[in-house]
């Protein structure tokens, strides 16, 4: 017959494998990752400030391997991007000092790779957090030798 | 209202006092240094020492003695004395090091000096009597790194070092040709020369900054010093080496001064002196900041002001880039003025504006309610 056989490839295809849950979980794990799909599987609006805690605890500074600091860095953009404007003020003052130095690392880290529309809601996030941490948070993102 | 003196548009790069404070030594960011004198109610210009070859990186005034040592990045160090017709005449000490020194200070009993120097050592001096001639003795290990700033424990034996591998060291500085054996302190009891006694790293997690300045207190049992990543932190030797640390919201400190067991100060990049306590249990918190009294207006500026201040500064735009504070760009040293370490009244800051500014505590305990001063 003339049925064009190669049309027919998506009979074989497994839909389930396609979803949001799977298609986030392959993109985000890093080695050592268990931490990422936890946030995932549960990432109904109101604990984005849970995840952003989450996920700045368990940033990768220490280690040596870029690539699980890009995924890293991916994952925390994904939660910075997504939350509204009207959050950012009461996630910033929910962290510690140390966290919010975290977090102005990924501010920055983020402008260097700018995406659609990321570069406003990064500067929203970095207002807010100057606002409470002031310039010192600033100077440490320059002189920390260990970068996220 | 703080004192201030300006010494022209070059930033003071160091600056001593004498003993009475009538006489000030500072070095505009050249290889000169200025001798003023205070006389008939203002700052004279005495004298001007041209020794050296490259920019003058220290100066230190011994009180008793009437001694001044400048170190320069010319890679010497001179030691200044005054001679009958009040000239001051240069002796040079080799310091044997093939970078420039960074920092020096005189020692309390002013009977030795030690020099930091980017050679990645420290050079304790001495007067040998039978050769006349200053000797110098080298403090290598471990460090790793540019020395940047030195201060003497009141023992005149121990010496703490800030450097730009993000560590403060405690060495001991023991001469024995020309002192006696110490007794023991907090820091330890055995210190022969070049000993390190305690190491303290300004990094946790490899984060940190390049130590600024570093500080003994005046029972020299704290030590207190500040980095390039805006932190201020007090190592307590009676507490079993307990470092408290905080990482500031200001811009990084650039010096710091004991002003009392308790109190210290710290200035820098901020250009606004910051008071800062260390309570019972050994924290060091925020106490205040000591330029609180000159806030400019910013709302309620009426227009005749506004358009007086173009005027007079020759304006034609409405943008007023100067500071709140009394100095108007980075201070770079403070040294003590009035008192001692344990009790300090008055202390003084010179910054890369050119100025010179005294603080009196007791003009400044008004603008600072709330906060008791003893």
């Amino acid at each position: 017959m003339a049925l064009n056989n190669s049309l027919l490839g998506w009979r074989r295809l497994v839909i389930d494998v396609y979803n949001d849950y799977n298609y986030y979980l392959d993109l985000a794990v890093p080695p050592g990752g268990p931490t990422t799909l936890v946030f995932f599987t549960n990432k109904p609006r109101k604990r984005n400030i849970e995840a952003l805690k989450t996920v700045l605890r368990n940033a990768p500074i220490s280690s040596r391997n870029q690539m699980v600091k890009d995924a890293a860095l991916n994952v925390v953009m994904q939660v910075l991007l997504s939350m509204k404007s009207s959050q950012i003020e009461e996630a910033v003052n929910a962290l510690d000092r140390d966290h919010l130095d975290i977090l102005m690392k990924y501010i920055y880290r983020g402008f260097e790779t700018p995406s659609e529309g990321s570069s406003g809601q990064l500067l929203a996030w970095h207002e807010k957090v100057h606002a409470v941490a002031g310039v010192g948070c600033i100077v440490r993102v320059l002189t920390d030798k260990k970068r996220v | 209202m703080p004192e201030s003196l300006s010494f022209g548009i070059d930033p003071i790069t160091a600056h001593a006092w004498n003993k009475d404070r009538t006489k000030l030594a500072i070095s505009p960011n050249s290889p000169e240094v200025h001798i003023y004198h205070f006389q008939r109610g203002e700052w004279k210009l005495e004298e001007v020492l041209k020794e050296h070859d490259l920019k003058v990186t220290g100066i230190d005034w011994a009180p008793n003695t009437n001694r001044i040592v400048t170190c320069s990045a010319d890679r010497n160090a001179y030691v200044w004395t005054q001679s009958e017709e009040k000239k001051w005449k240069p002796t040079l000490v080799l310091l044997r090091i093939n970078r420039a020194a960074t920092c020096v200070c005189w020692s309390p009993l002013e009977n030795k000096f030690a020099v930091g120097s980017g050679a990645r050592l420290i050079s304790v001096c001495y007067f040998e009597k039978e050769n006349d001639w200053w000797v110098s003795k080298h403090i290598k290990k471990p460090i790793r790194s540019t020395v940047t700033c030195l201060d003497w424990h009141p023992n005149d034996v121990l010496l703490a070092a800030g450097s730009t591998d993000f560590k403060v060291r405690v060495f001991s500085a023991y001469i024995k040709e020309i002192e006696e054996r110490p007794v023991s302190t907090s820091w330890g009891s055995k210190m022969p020369l070049g000993l390190m006694m305690a190491e303290f790293s300004n990094s946790t997690n490899g984060a940190g900054g390049w130590v600024h300045s570093v500080n003994f207190s005046s029972s020299g049992d704290r030590i207190a010093w500040v980095g390039h990543d805006s932190s201020i932190s007090v190592a307590d030797a009676s507490k079993g080496m307990a470092v408290s640390v905080i990482r500031t919201d200001f811009l990084p400190f650039l010096a710091c001064l004991w002003v009392s067991e308790n109190r210290l100060i710290a200035a820098g990049h901020g250009c606004c002196p910051m008071l800062f306590e260390v309570n019972e249990t050994g924290k060091v918190h925020f106490a205040g900041k000591l330029d609180a009294s000159l806030k400019k207006e910013t709302s309620g500026v009426s227009a005749m002001k506004k358009f007086q201040s173009l005027d007079r500064q020759a304006r034609t735009e409405t943008n007023d880039t100067s500071l709140g504070t009394l100095h108007q760009n980075a201070i770079t040293s403070v040294c003590l003025h009035t008192g001692n370490k344990a009790n300090a009244t008055k202390f003084s800051t010179a910054g890369v504006d050119g100025l010179l500014a005294i603080w009196d505590f007791n003009n400044l305990e008004s603008a600072m309610r709330g906060l008791k001063f003893n």
